[in-house]
């Protein structure tokens, strides 16, 4: 049992899909939350073998995507300090703020590292005492306790030049507001199975209950996403709504215990803006009072106008599965990888950039447009 | 070898700005240093330039190699620079002949590792069978640049059977990879900073000129198109090749060989190797009534065993390149925006 290929099997993706096929009877919009999910969906083609029946929405679980133009714009006013090592995961770095990137920070002389440990950057504030270094703390549930547990290294070996800048931002309050959205096309979630790694299930029956809505916990090889279809395509037809968990291999009814106390040594929960959202109330983290010496936002003060996006840039629709990224107008023209316009053309998450790069669907689009 | 070559006495344990001063210092460098020990007819002149003739059709090609880390599994920048120049050159069909070496030096760079680069690049050039005949060094305050970079300059003489040429390329030509993806790329990402990521996984800088000469002598002319992938990898060069000659390319997820420990660690610091460097790797387009047979004979070559046809030219979906996944599905493969980022979560 090597717990990958097994679940990359062309055999087994053959018999699920033919099971979904002959269960499927009706239309269905399911959502698939993650963005590693839509990675998985797009990379391996599989959005061209599911029955026409089947439309699968990307929802708004890319990090990079999610995160606010004005946050952005801290991060690299930050960057700009002569005193400041930023260090971001790597995703970050080319998404675009409302005057420019880090990446474009870092080539005007912003010290900006790319890291795949927050502890790493912790090591990077020991070894330059006299510099300040600031982690760009993004991402779900998933990346929360590892950027809590620098704050905690940090703490404990007395690192006082150490700091997150936090965008932390919380699945399940994302997607009551989908589902609580008067145009929500969605019948079904796949709800994004490394988040419950940390956080458990015990989120999600609520909100199966108050929107009578089928939600399956879901891995992310190709096995894992067509078994969570079929569970939620089995729901659909029966006209059931339950809370089911796909992804056992992984994920624990109750979560990590461990990293949940970390978070909530570190975070409290607060309201967070969601690019190309909104404000969704409770749905972000932000470091706890004891730590505020470890918060980024408070130790610097950083006075920059309000940024605002680009009116034009329909990437909330996208997320919220209103339209598909390629019906936007400006996909493929105004908006590129190289030249995006907004964040879920950025990351190769973001379901923007996954239909440019990946998906069969774009293609004679594209082409349209070379 | 750093018994039988040591480290000639210089003085002088960094190099320092006075190594690019043009005076005796540099002239130590150079008489005891590099000329000694890449010594040949041509560059014993130690004129400005050299002077030589060659035959009929002839290539040339430039490189400049920045590479971070200078050393790493499987060889260093010295090496890197001449296999990659060589390498360039037998894409063109071409068996390098002469190369020029530039070297940009920092000051401070170690003599002994300036020494250990010299030396990989005399063996590189006794394995490819190449003369460096000319070359130039400077040296740059501290801070401005970053130890060594080195340009090499090639020229060598075209194969007489080769007509490889972006418009020989037709619809139902094979597409044959010589080896597995992504090694060079990984290792240079598993040394770099920041990354405590042990792994066994070696460069595949390597010369490609004699094995691409004897396909050559072999097929000629059924050979459409050489590439090799390094910056970009395997997805850049074949959408250059779909764009260049105007037509689709079609490949197989599943034919395109990637060791485990290889793809283990793309995996894991969230990379495709489709699109992560390769240095002693190519990519040809050739006829496909030889492509088994040319197949047949890359695979004898000692580098060759996981060699194979990866797809094929199609007349559709023109100017894409499109993978058929492990599991059936279909999907378009572009080229990057920019450098590949390693993915949050």
């Amino acid at each position: 049992m090597k717990y990958v290929s097994e679940f990359r099997s062309p055999e087994i993706v053959d018999a699920l899909l033919k099971e979904i096929t002959q269960t499927v009877k009706g239309n269905w919009n399911i959502m698939e939350v993650c963005g590693g999910q839509t990675h998985s969906l797009v990379k391996n083609g599989l959005l061209n073998m599911l029955p026409p029946n089947i439309q699968m929405i990307h929802g708004p679980g890319c990090p990079v995507c999610v995160t606010p133009v004005s946050l952005i714009d801290k991060a690299v006013h930050l960057a700009m300090e002569k005193n400041v090592i930023l260090c971001s995961f790597g995703d970050m770095i080319r998404v675009p703020g409302s005057g420019m990137s880090l990446l474009e920070a870092k080539s005007k002389g912003g010290d900006v590292r790319i890291l795949y440990s927050p502890l790493e950057a912790v090591k990077i504030a020991k070894e330059n005492p006299d510099r300040e270094v600031v982690f760009f703390a993004v991402g779900f549930e998933t990346t929360a306790p590892a950027n809590a547990l620098s704050v905690v290294h940090a703490h404990r070996e007395g690192v006082k030049n150490y700091s997150i800048l936090t965008s932390h931002v919380l699945v399940p309050p994302a997607m009551e507001a989908i589902m609580s959205d008067e145009d929500c096309r969605v019948d079904a979630f796949l709800a994004a199975g490394h988040v419950c790694t940390i956080m458990g299930i015990s989120e999600y029956y609520p909100l199966v209950e108050k929107y009578k809505i089928p939600i399956v916990v879901t891995g992310f090889e190709p096995v894992d996403l067509l078994e969570g279809i079929l569970m939620t395509v089995k729901q659909l037809e029966k006209g059931e709504h339950m809370l089911e968990n796909q992804y056992t291999r992984v994920v624990e009814a109750e979560g990590n215990k461990n990293a949940i106390a970390t978070i909530d040594k570190i975070f409290e929960v607060t309201n967070r803006e969601w690019r190309g959202i909104g404000n969704i109330p409770f749905s972000g983290y932000a470091v706890k009072e004891d730590y505020s010496a470890y918060d980024a936002n408070k130790k610097f003060n950083i006075d920059i106008p309000e940024a605002h996006e680009d009116p034009t840039c329909l990437s909330g629709d996208v997320m919220k599965g209103k339209i598909k990224p390629h019906k936007c107008p400006n996909f493929g023209t105004k908006c590129t990888p190289t030249k995006p316009l907004g964040a879920p053309m950025v990351s190769s998450e973001g379901a923007c950039a996954a239909y440019y790069h990946f998906n069969m669907a774009t293609v004679e689009e594209t082409m349209k447009y070379e | 070898m750093l018994l039988t070559c040591p480290l000639p006495k210089l003085d002088f344990d960094t190099i320092n700005l006075g190594h690019g001063s043009g005076g005796t210092l540099t002239s130590q460098l150079l008489d005891t240093g590099i000329f000694k020990l890449l010594e040949n007819d041509l560059l014993n002149k130690k004129h400005d330039g050299a002077i030589f003739n060659m035959n009929g059709k002839t290539a040339m090609s430039t490189d400049t190699y920045v590479v971070s880390p200078i050393f790493f599994e499987g060889g260093n920048i010295g090496d890197l620079a001449i296999n990659g120049t060589v390498n360039d050159l037998a894409m063109c069909g071409a068996a390098a002949k002469y190369l020029s070496l530039g070297f940009v030096l920092e000051e401070g760079l170690k003599m002994t590792e300036f020494w250990e680069i010299l030396l990989s690049i005399k063996a590189a050039c006794e394995a490819a069978g190449v003369q460096i005949v000319t070359g130039d060094t400077k040296v740059v305050e501290r801070g401005k640049g970053d130890k060594i970079f080195i340009n090499t300059t090639g020229i060598g003489e075209v194969h007489p059977k080769s007509s490889i040429d972006i418009d020989n390329i037709r619809a139902g030509d094979k597409i044959i990879l010589s080896g597995p993806l992504a090694r060079h790329g990984i290792t240079i990402m598993s040394h770099r900073q920041g990354l405590q990521f042990e792994t066994t996984i070696s460069s595949d800088t390597r010369p490609l000129n004699k094995i691409i000469k004897e396909l050559l002598d072999e097929f000629g002319e059924h050979i459409h198109l050489l590439r090799d992938p390094t910056r970009g990898g395997l997805a850049t060069v074949l959408n250059e090749i779909a764009r260049d000659a105007k037509l689709g390319v079609d490949i197989s997820q599943n034919k395109i060989p990637v060791e485990e420990e290889v793809y283990g660690a793309c995996e894991m610091l969230g990379l495709d190797p489709l699109y992560v460097a390769n240095e002693g790797l190519f990519v040809a387009v050739v006829d496909a009534a030889v492509a088994d047979k040319f197949l047949l004979q890359l695979k004898q070559w000692e580098h060759g065993e996981m060699a194979s046809i990866i797809g094929e030219v199609t007349n559709e979906h023109l100017k894409q390149v499109l993978m058929k996944s492990n599991i059936g599905g279909r999907r378009v493969v572009n080229m990057l925006a920019g450098e590949q980022l390693p993915r949050i979560c």
